[in-house]
This record gives structure tokens, C-alpha cells and sequence, in this order.
């Protein structure tokens, strides 16, 4: 398959997961502030939103230091100035899909283009604000729609595999940056064992933990897991470390792992191997030794290694320099 | 004007003509409600599907083109079985002559020493490529894909009668909307079919797929076919990707292609791949930066020198536009008595060159009863309607004439056949025209019609898409009764068992 054909797959997927992940951590942050809390407690969770993404400077730059639901929503969803808001990644993931249409299902391609042709609907017509959640609901339901419709009539071929690829390495980052910044909204690495126990602080905690499981979809996966009261180390066990969970680290770094094997010709590649090693330390980690280590830094350092695996993803199959 | 008019379907205002008659009956029986819904259907559906061109130079606020759709017009063309077959065999007749010119042109020029045509005419034209002279192209074919524009007039008995208005040869478009367009009929209007033997155009694609492996090298056991657009901001984008999907071939820009060894290679995920056949949608002047425009990137630099080794085969052929110039569409007729020693089936619109002195002073007396075309202009663009024109226009037109006569012809304005469609006051006629595109490999061949295009505003005669004109479905109707019916199958589907 073409090199550019490929890239194209590659970012098609990663901008419709992005916008995806965007939409849920809106959504849980637009619930949550539906919920009785101290105006302090309602900033850090917009403002934690916005630092995820790392787009704190560019939201100042233009809506100044008044972090407020309505200005945060709009930067997020309707900016396209900002390349992160839903509308500039349903955009690109058109724009990407456009530009190998002919690689692409039609059912693949018209689903794109419908979500954009949708969206400016919806931005348009004030549906947006008249329902925020219904919104956050439409861009879900399209991304899972146009996964969907992936798996149901695309052949597998490297094509597949390269939109797989995509959406689990954007995926695997966007994880990583929730746990991240949930965790440490709470000044600590290991939040919750630490604090008074007092019974306020207990109903925020169950609060802001329930919040992060519902925004990947875990809150009841956790209770089918678990069978236990949700406490912080296990929360953060469910979304980095089980296999099974599909929104986790070590599942975003298996799906990785098995469409990279797919789609390469060389299987001692420096791409496999960055892969590999990152998968094999999630998949022998335990919990309670990331979090006596630090569960940020190990976040961190995490977050580089995706961003350098997809250079070299880039490196080796998508813009080949070398002829 | 009061010169006659030809419509397709109304012989006259009582009566319909004999291939249009069960159409008009049917379409008798609409309620305006239902077409009105089809068509916000059609809309919406080709919206969706994003057949879409972009208008050169129309910027949206993001700085990237507008993506617009070309109207698709409810009442389909209609042209009966037998008026087809002649017309086809004008056009195999007229694009056999086309491609023994081009080889002529660039081996032995045995026009010019005939005297038919001056020697200054092929050597000065712009799309003349000396790069290609004593080059031997595959099947000695050039064009391989051509778009031919036919018009239809009324004659002196007030018949319809074909014209070629232009021959496309180089880079024609528009055959995704020609599929498209019937696509789109038999899904809002699937009734239609059964009663009507509509011949089938969806074999366009394999027809074209043959063409382009009738191409390759030799040596090749399985060669590989690509399609080279300039882009996704290109205005017939979405045409070069329906094509290379339907296919099934690889869809490449310029970027993606490297010459190494003097074989033409693509840049992919698994390393370079050989590349034999290009169907290029890009213009020669774009094609190898090393050969042609030095600051182009739409093509592959060293390109030029691997076709002319034999080694990769570039559709069409590089040079072709010096046999679809406006200067040398006047001598098609003489070509096809030169090459062919026949009579030409198609007729030629008379055509005044403004490079002879006669012609020159008609012109410029009749301007205003005239059409004037650049001869290297396309698109409806650099053109003169002079029915339509202003007197100031008109002069601006003059002046250019006088400062470069061989850059025009004239021809008188037609009165382009009109075909009922729906405008905004209701059903009304409307100018069209006809491309069918000829596919030239091992042999001549075509699908029966083409792109019907239609000059949505009343009275103007310019079809083109970028100057607001439509497309029609073009039906060739056989003769003879429905099709039979399809009877359904045998086996049944299994279904749950329930409370077993």
C-alpha cells in the first residue's frame, strides 16, 4: 500500500478516536458540574480538562483566565481554531478520509462524511447548547459507528490494519492523559488512602471516581470486575493494566502490538521492538508497585514512549524518507 | 432569436416523439410533490456520498476550495438504439483517424507532405512535444480515453442533426458523473427500468481497466495500474478516486512516484513498487519537472525519460493535445478521408480560422451572430457568445482577435438541441450536449451514451459544470419489449427456532 495512502488511514482513525475521547471527558465534566460542588472543585475539573490536552495556553490566549463551562465547551467543540475540538478533528478525519476515498468502503467514507456534514449541522442549529450531553452522545455514537462499519465491510487487509493501528495508539494516549489528570487533580499520587476520610471527602471521591469510570464506559465493567466499593488503586489497575478492558493501556498496547505485526515486513523492526517492550512492562506490571514508584511520573514517561512509537510508526511506514 | 429549435423530446407543443412517449407518460402521472421530494433525495444522497468538484479559485473562510455539487437534473436524455449506432460508428471512425494523426505527427508527418495541413501548424502549436517525435508509443495509441462533445442542431428539414463540437483528448473528465447520474436514477426510480430497455453503462470501469493493462510493457506478467491525480483540491478529485476504487487500483499523487533505474516506482509501506501503467489526470506541462515546468510538483521528476525508454506506459500519451487544439479540430474531417480513405459520419460544426484572411474578415464582420473560441481555451472559459454578449465584450473580443488571429476560430452559434428539465418555474427546456467517452486499446470501443450536460439557465448555450450547467442520465433505448422478469430462488432462508 502507498506510504501517503497509509498515513491518511492512520490519522483518519486517530482524529475520529481523539474526538471521541474529547466528547467523554466533556460529557463526565459537564455531568459532574450538574452536581452540587464548590466553584474551586468546578475549575480544577475544567481546568484539568484543558491541561489533558495540553491547551491551557492557546484556551488563555484567547478566552483569557475565566475558565468557565461555557467558554471551555465552546474552545473544545466548535473552535476550529484549536486542533483538538471536535469539529477540527471530525474535519480532519473527513479531510484524511477524503484523500483515499478510493482505499476506503463507501459505507467507510459516507459515514465520515455524513458525521461532518452533521456536525455543522448541529454547531449551527443550537443543538449543541440546547443538550450538551445529547451532542457528546452523537460523537460517540458516530465513532462507534464508523469502527463499526470498519470492521464490518473493510477487507483486512493493511489498510484495516493501519486504521486499527491508528486508533489504538491515539487511544492508549488519550487513556493515559484521563488517568493522568483525575489522579492528579487529587495533589497526590495516591489520593483517597491519604486524605481525612471524612464523610464529605468520601462522597467526592465516589463522585470523581464513578466520573472517570463512566467516562470510559467502566463504571460497571468495574462493579462486574471488582464486586467492591471503587477505591482509587484498583480504578486506576482497571485502566492501565487488565487486558480486558478495551479502553486500557495494556489493551490499546495489544492492539497496537497485533496490527503492527500485521503490517510489517520486518519483524526485528526498531518499531516492533519499542512496541513490544512498552506492552511487555504494562503487561507484568502491578498496581501497587507503579503507584509506590508514582503513578504521574509513570504516566509521563509512558505518554513520550506512545508519542515516540508513533514516529517511528511514521519513520517506518508512513513517510519513508529514504528511497 | 428565431432560428428553429430542436427539442428531444416534443416534436411539437401536442406531440412527443416516439422514443420519449412512455417516459412522458409516466412522468405524466408524478404528482409534483414526489419529484420535488426526489430530488432534495438526489441532493442529499450525492452529498453524502460526496460527489462533489471544486471551483478553481473559490476560496472558502478555511482558505481550502469549496466542494459544490453539479445539479443533477430528473428527466434523462433519450436517445433511440439506432441513432446510437451510427453515432458510435462516427466516433470509433473519427477517433481511429485521431490516433493515426498523433502518430504521424510525431514520426513521419506524412499530413504535412500532402499538403493538408502546414507544417507551422503542428510544430508552433503549444501542446506540440518534440520530446516525443520518433517515440513509439504502445498499439501506436495516444488517446486512449476520449471525450468527444456532440451537439445536436436542427437542420434545414428542422430534424435534429449530430455535430462534434470538440474532441478531448488529452485529460477528458466527467465519465463518474455519466455512472453516477444512472446510479442515482435506478435508485429513485427503479420503476422506470423495468419499463424502459435502458442499456447498461456500469461496465465502464472493466472497460477502462482493459484498456490500461492493453498498455503495458511487454515484458510484464502482472502489470501494475495507477491512477495520478494532482490531488484532493483538484476540481474532478472525486472522479480520479471513484475510478481508481472501481478499478481497484492504486490512487497516486505525484509525490508518491520516484523514477530509480529507469523504471517509475511508488513509495509504499513496503518499499518501493514498480509502477508500468500510468492513467495520469494530470496535464503534460505538470508531468516530470525535469522535462516540462521546472517548479511543478503534480508529477514525478525523470518521468519522461523512463516513457520514452518503453519502460512505463502513461495514459494518454504524453503530446496528445496537439490533435484536440482548437486550430486543428477544423482538419478532423480530412484526417478521417487521409488515414482512413472514408467518408466522415460525424459532421464537424463549420468552422471560420481566424488565421486565414477571408475567415479573418468574417469573423470580425459577423462577431456579434458569432461563437469565438481561444484555441487553447476550455472550460467554456476564453470564449465568446455573441447572441449573448455586450457590445462591449464584444470589442474587448475584437481587439484580441486582431492582435493574434491564429489563437481563434469562429463558429456560427448553434442552436444546441433542448431537452425538458426541471428549473425552479416547473418543467422547462434547456440546452445540452453529449459526451460519450471512446476507449482506444487492443481496440475501439465505448458504453453506450455518456454525460449529458445542460445549461440550466434559460436561453444560455455553456454547459460546462464550472459555468453553472447540470447533468442528465443519457439513456440509449433499445428497441423491443421489457425486460424479462427475475424470478426469485428456491431455497429459503433458515430462521430461529423457537420453544423447541
Amino acid at each position: 500500500m502507498l506510504s501517503r495512502t497509509a498515513d491518511h488511514l492512520f490519522w483518519m482513525s486517530r482524529y475520529t478516536e481523539r474526538a471521541e475521547n474529547t466528547a467523554r471527558l466533556l460529557d463526565v465534566n459537564y455531568q459532574t458540574s450538574l452536581l452540587p460542588q464548590s466553584t474551586a472543585d468546578a475549575q480544577a475539573g475544567w481546568r484539568g480538562l484543558l491541561s489533558i490536552s495540553e491547551l491551557m495556553p492557546a484556551y488563555t490566549a484567547r478566552y483569557g483566565d475565566d475558565i468557565n463551562p461555557r467558554s471551555v465547551m465552546d474552545f473544545m467543540v466548535r473552535d476550529e481554531r484549536n486542533p483538538s475540538s471536535t469539529i477540527s478533528c471530525l474535519k480532519n478525519a473527513r479531510e484524511n478520509a477524503r484523500a483515499v476515498r478510493g482505499t476506503l468502503t463507501t459505507e467507510v467514507w459516507e459515514t465520515a462524511n455524513q458525521t461532518w456534514l452533521e456536525i455543522i449541522r448541529l454547531l449551527n442549529n443550537g443543538d449543541f447548547e440546547r443538550d450538551p450531553s445529547q451532542f457528546f452522545e452523537w460523537v460517540k455514537f458516530r465513532s462507534h459507528l464508523s469502527r463499526g462499519v470498519t470492521a464490518g465491510t473493510m477487507l483486512q487487509d493493511e489498510a484495516f490494519h493501519f486504521l486499527r493501528l491508528g486508533t489504538f495508539l491515539e487511544r492508549a494516549d488519550n487513556t493515559a492523559r484521563l488517568v493522568d489528570v483525575k489522579f492528579h487533580a487529587l495533589q497526590s499520587d495516591f489520593p483517597g488512602a491519604a486524605a481525612g476520610e471524612d464523610a464529605e471527602t468520601q462522597t467526592y471521591d465516589f463522585y470523581h471516581w464513578s466520573a472517570i469510570l463512566r467516562s470510559v464506559s467502566a463504571f460497571e465493567i468495574y462493579r462486574k470486575v471488582y464486586r467492591d466499593v471503587i477505591r482509587p488503586e484498583r480504578v486506576a489497575e482497571l485502566l492501565m493494566l487488565r487486558a480486558d478492558m478495551p479502553r486500557s493501556l495494556l489493551a490499546c498496547l495489544n492492539g497496537v502490538m497485533g496490527n503492527l505485526a500485521m503490517v510489517t515486513s520486518d519483524p526485528a523492526s526498531e518499531t516492533q521492538r519499542r512496541a513490544g517492550k512498552l506492552r511487555g512492562e504494562l503487561q507484568f506490571a502491578r498496581i501497587d508497585e507503579i503507584l509506590e514508584a508514582g503513578l504521574h511520573a509513570f504516566l509521563i514517561q509512558f505518554l513520550d514512549r506512545v508519542n515516540e512509537l508513533g514516529a517511528h510508526i511514521s519513520r517506518e511506514f508512513l513517510v519513508p524518507s529514504t528511497r | 432569436m428565431s432560428q428553429p429549435m430542436f427539442d428531444e423530446m416534443n416534436a411539437s407543443a401536442s406531440s412527443v416523439r416516439g422514443h420519449y412517449e412512455n417516459y412522458q407518460r409516466w412522468l405524466a402521472r408524478q404528482p409534483a410533490h414526489v419529484m420535488q421530494n426526489r430530488r432534495a433525495e438526489a441532493e442529499m444522497i450525492f452529498r453524502r456520498v460526496g460527489i462533489t468538484f471544486a471551483v478553481y479559485g473559490d476560496k472558502d473562510e478555511a482558505g481550502a476550495g469549496t466542494e459544490r455539487l453539479i445539479p443533477f437534473d430528473l428527466i434523462p436524455r433519450i436517445i433511440p438504439a439506432h441513432e446510437w449506432a451510427r453515432m458510435e460508428r462516427g466516433l470509433v471512425q473519427r477517433v481511429t483517424a485521431l490516433n493515426r494523426f498523433l502518430h504521424d505527427v510525431y514520426h513521419d508527418q506524412e499530413i504535412v507532405k500532402a499538403g493538408i495541413i502546414e507544417a507551422g501548424q503542428i510544430l508552433h502549436n503549444e501542446q506540440f512535444r518534440p520530446e516525443m517525435v520518433g517515440v513509439n508509443v504502445p498499439g501506436n495509441v495516444y488517446s486512449h480515453i476520449s471525450g468527444i462533445d456532440i451537439v445536436r442542431a436542427p437542420d434545414a428539414k428542422g430534424e435534429g442533426e449530430y455535430y462534434v463540437l470538440e474532441d478531448n483528448l488529452s485529460v477528458p473528465s466527467g465519465v463518474s458523473y455519466m455512472l453516477e447520474d444512472r446510479k442515482m436514477m435506478m435508485r429513485l426510480f427503479p420503476e422506470l427500468f423495468s419499463d424502459h430497455r435502458v442499456a447498461p453503462v456500469a461496465h465502464y470501469p472493466d472497460m477502462l481497466l482493459e484498456t490500461l493493462l492493453a498498455m503495458a510493457p511487454a515484458a510484464t506478467a502482472e502489470p501494475t495500474v495507477v491512477v495520478l491525480t494532482p490531488g484532493m483540491y483538484n476540481s474532478a478529485y472525486f472522479e480520479h478516486a471513484f475510478l481508481a476504487q472501481q478499478m481497484g487500483v492504486e490512487l497516486v499523487e505525484g509525490k508518491d512516484l520516484f523514477v530509480k533505474d529507469n523504471f517509475v516506482h511508488m513509495r509504499t509501506t513496503r518499499g518501493p513498487k514498480r509502477v508500468d501503467v500510468i492513467y495520469r489526470r494530470v496535464d503534460d506541462d505538470y508531468l516530470d519537472p525535469l522535462a516540462f515546468k521546472p517548479n511543478s510538483t503534480l508529477g514525478c521528476a525523470g518521468l519522461l525519460g523512463v516513457y520514452r525508454a518503453g519502460n512505463v506506459a502513461v495514459c494518454n500519451a504524453i503530446g496528445t493535445g496537439v490533435a484536440d487544439d482548437k486550430s486543428i479540430y477544423p482538419y478532423v474531417p480530412k484526417m478521417i478521408e487521409f488515414y482512413l480513405g472514408e467518408q466522415p459520419i460525424l459532421q464537424n460544426v463549420p468552422t471560420y480560422m481566424c488565421r486565414n484572411p477571408d475567415d479573418l474578415a468574417y469573423t470580425l464582420a459577423n462577431l456579434k451572430d458569432l461563437v469565438v473560441k481561444e484555441c487553447h481555451g476550455a472550460g467554456g472559459y476564453g470564449m465568446l457568445v455573441g447572441p449573448a454578449s455586450t457590445q462591449a465584450e464584444i470589442e474587448d473580443f475584437r481587439r484580441a482577435i486582431v492582435a493574434n488571429p491564429s489563437g481563434y476560430i469562429a463558429q456560427p452559434t448553434l442552436s444546441l438541441s433542448t431537452c425538458p428539465t426541471y428549473v425552479e418555474s416547473g418543467v422547462a427546456p434547456r440546452h445540452i450536449d453529449l459526451r460519450p467517452f471512446v476507449l482506444s486499446g487492443k481496440e475501439v470501443q465505448m458504453v453506450p451514451g455518456g454525460l449529458t450536460r445542460v445549461a440550466l439557465k434559460d436561453g444560455s448555450l455553456v454547459v460546462n459544470s464550472s459555468q453553472g450547467g447540470g447533468t442528465k442520465d443519457t439513456w440509449i433505448l433499445e428497441d423491443g419489449v421489457s425486460p424479462p422478469a427475475v424470478t426469485p430462488g428456491q431455497s429459503q432462508q433458515q430462521t430461529q427456532t423457537t420453544g423447541a
